[in-house]
């Protein structure tokens, strides 16, 4: 079966054994350590851990199609944002009548606009299994539209990497609007309970964390059976030579859109488990800037290897806590001077300089001539 | 040559097709037919009112200058190019201006091209694990996994092209004339109804020449090879039926003697590049 092959590749089994190990230390040492004691880990450091890893879920779905696929998209933000707003909409739903203005079923936000009643796209995500489709869904159909009408008209390189932008652009300004009935400007928030838990309660956050954790290990173990099947190498031909391709049989543009549309439903899985961990959705999700900065993440961590996109998606967003805590209006300054950094010094990023210190060569796309 | 007899197992080529695709018809004999095929770029006629018909089977060499538009002919075959007039026809049942190129090549057209393109991330062997014929829709594709026989097709076509020890080596660290051979051995995993084959020796020492022009040769029968080449020892060596284009169109079809013999084709060609 495709889908179980990385179990037998090295590379994988390092990185879910490097995850699982960390996983279970950081809940260790939150759980074990009373607070105040040195080696206790937070809750809001939990909560912050949580978000990278959200982070590095969508930083795996952009290298899918950037890394493999050669897909510049500028716009996977927007996937994120819409699969985290679905989420956000199921938490909403969630707070029933404990809103400022105690309205049985409608949002704060909607009294406060004098709705009279739930516009119809807000049915059904008081269910959590309709919320978790919609999760899939939202983004994966936007990608299924937007990829089709692009590939089919060929439409790759700079162009799509500009349409892609205009995209999540556009998606913000609409969702800036309070007639969208998305909460406009502050968007989504003060959220209390999800599946009858306590979002405030440390139990809560912990097994947010490690949902968070587990999830980016089953996204990155789908993305590499994917790539480690022929589907992949026809990917990578893709990528290097397009028009080739085409000319073997392939319609690539069907491959495409396959993959896109994989990457964009990941991006919203990563959306969904961001929202309650940062307890807020708002539209600078759908920033042109953000989906910039994924990219760099993928760009610094080393394209086409998956856990490039992990590690460098940790790495920068660390720093960013960081020195947005030191130098607050630094960040861009940095994060770009990083960038230039890296692309000069370290073309294949941070996981090429570790394939080349310590890692076994072990090849990305493996050929299974052996095991026929 | 075992491997020639598989090639030549006519039964076989079109059952991995996708069921959309129907079988060529050859009963009148002829495969390739384009009539009064023109095009042109920004005003200038790289083809010009073209008339060529391939029989089936037939081993057909072009010649020309550079700049007769071999290339774009091929171009146009394949769907890459759309012409302004004309026809094309692949056997009597498909009209090939209505297909796109993975259609072209589902039919059973497949091309070397003249600047060899191979995936150079990929190994020698996943170059030829991708060419190789089998359903190219995407879900068969994911889950697609080689059988012994064709990673058997596969170790025989590695020796065939000389790259059984290159086989794990990414194919971009290749030399000009191993991926010659590379992007053969991919044109054989297609198993093709009709080749068509852009400069097949460029870059190539003399055996390998003299090997290339077996390797056709036994092809032709049972294939239908269509080669554009400017060496004239490797033509005349292989040829049968030589068609001369210039500007745009033929200037000149018959056998190697007979058009080397043409004043015409004397004055634009083989005048300033004897033979
Ligand atoms: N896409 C294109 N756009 C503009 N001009 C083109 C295009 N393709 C081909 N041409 C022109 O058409 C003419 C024929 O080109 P073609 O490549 O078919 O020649 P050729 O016979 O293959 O030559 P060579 O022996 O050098 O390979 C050339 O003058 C070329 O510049
Ligand atoms: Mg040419």
């Amino acid at each position: 079966m495709w889908w179980l092959k990385p179990a037998h590749e090295p590379i994988t089994q390092r990185v879910l054994g490097v995850l699982a190990a960390s996983t279970t230390a950081v809940l260790a040492l939150h759980l074990l350590f009373p607070e105040g004691h040195a080696l206790h880990i937070s809750t809001y450091t939990l909560g912050l851990l949580g978000k990278y890893l959200a982070y590095a879920l969508l930083a795996v779905a952009v290298d899918l199609v950037w890394g493999y696929l050669g897909i510049l998209s500028l716009g996977h933000g927007a996937f994120f944002a819409l699969g985290g707003y679905a989420m956000g909409m199921y938490l909403m739903r969630q707070i029933g009548d404990r809103g400022a203005y105690g309205h049985p079923e409608l949002p704060d936000f909607m009294v406060f606009l004098n709705w009279q009643e739930l516009p119809w796209f807000w049915h059904g995500f008081d269910q959590f299994g309709f919320a978790l489709l919609m999760v899939l869904l939202a983004p994966g159909l936007l990608a299924l539209v937007f990829g089709w009408l692009a590939f089919r008209s060929r439409v790759t390189g700079v162009y799509l990497s500009i349409i892609t932008q205009a995209l999540t652009f556009a998606l913000m300004l609409a969702f800036f609007r309070n007639e969208m009935g998305f909460g406009g400007n502050n968007g989504l928030t003060d959220f209390k309970d999800m599946l009858g838990f306590d979002l405030r309660e440390d139990s809560t956050r912990a097994g947010l964390f490690t949902i968070t954790a587990i999830t980016l290990g089953l996204g990155f173990w789908l993305c590499r059976a994917l790539m480690l099947s022929k589907l992949g190498r026809v990917c990578v031909a893709c990528r290097d030579a397009e028009s080739r391709v085409r000319f073997l049989g392939y319609r690539v543009e069907r491959f495409q859109l396959f993959i896109f549309v994989v990457s964009a439903m990941l991006a919203g899985v990563a959306g969904a488990l961001y929202v309650p961990q940062v307890g807020i959705i708002n539209p600078s999700e759908f920033a042109p800037i953000f989906s910039i900065e994924i990219v760099v993440w993928v760009a610094l961590g080393g394209r086409a290897t998956l856990y490039g996109a992990i590690i460098g998606a940790l790495l920068v967003n660390y720093a960013k806590t960081f020195f947005t805590g030191l130098i607050p209006d630094a960040w861009l300054f940095i994060l770009g001077g990083l960038f230039v950094a890296v692309t000069l010094a370290l073309p294949q990023g941070v996981a090429g300089l570790m394939k080349h210190w310590r890692w076994p060569r072990t090849p990305d796309t493996t050929t299974q001539e052996a095991r026929a | 040559m075992s491997l020639i007899s598989q090639l030549r197992d006519r039964e076989h080529v079109f059952d991995f097709l996708a069921p959309d695709v129907s079988p060529v018809d050859v009963h009148h004999g002829v495969i390739l037919y384009m009539e009064d095929v023109s095009v042109s770029f920004d005003g200038f006629r790289a083809i010009n009112n073209l008339n060529l018909a391939i029989d089936d089977g037939e081993l057909r060499c072009i010649i020309g200058p550079n700049g007769a538009g071999k290339t774009t002919m091929m171009d146009i075959i394949t769907g890459k190019t759309r012409p302004d007039t004309g026809k094309v026809w692949f056997g009597t049942r498909h009209d090939l201006l209505r297909y796109d190129e993975p259609a072209i090549a589902r039919l059973g057209i497949g091309r070397k091209f003249q600047k060899p393109t191979v995936f150079e991330a990929l190994s020698v062997f996943e170059n030829l694990e991708l060419a190789m014929a089998a359903d190219k829709r995407v879900w068969p594709t994911l889950r697609a996994r080689l059988t012994g026989e064709e990673t058997d097709r596969i170790a025989e076509v590695l020796t065939l092209i000389g790259l059984t020890s290159h086989r794990h080596d990414p194919a971009g660290i290749l030399s000009h004339g191993q991926k010659q051979w590379l992007e053969i051995g991919m044109l054989l995993m297609q198993r093709p109804r009709l080749l068509l084959v852009d400069e097949p020796v460029a870059g190539m020492t003399e055996p390998e020449m003299e090997r290339t022009a077996e390797l056709l040769t036994s092809l032709a029968g049972e294939h239908s090879v269509v080669v554009v080449e400017h060496d004239m020892g490797f033509v005349r060596s292989i040829a049968r039926t030589v068609t001369v284009l210039h500007q745009g169109s033929v200037l000149a079809e018959g056998s190697m003697d007979e058009v080397s013999a043409n004043p015409k084709v004397i004055e634009v060609y083989l005048g300033e590049d004897a033979c």
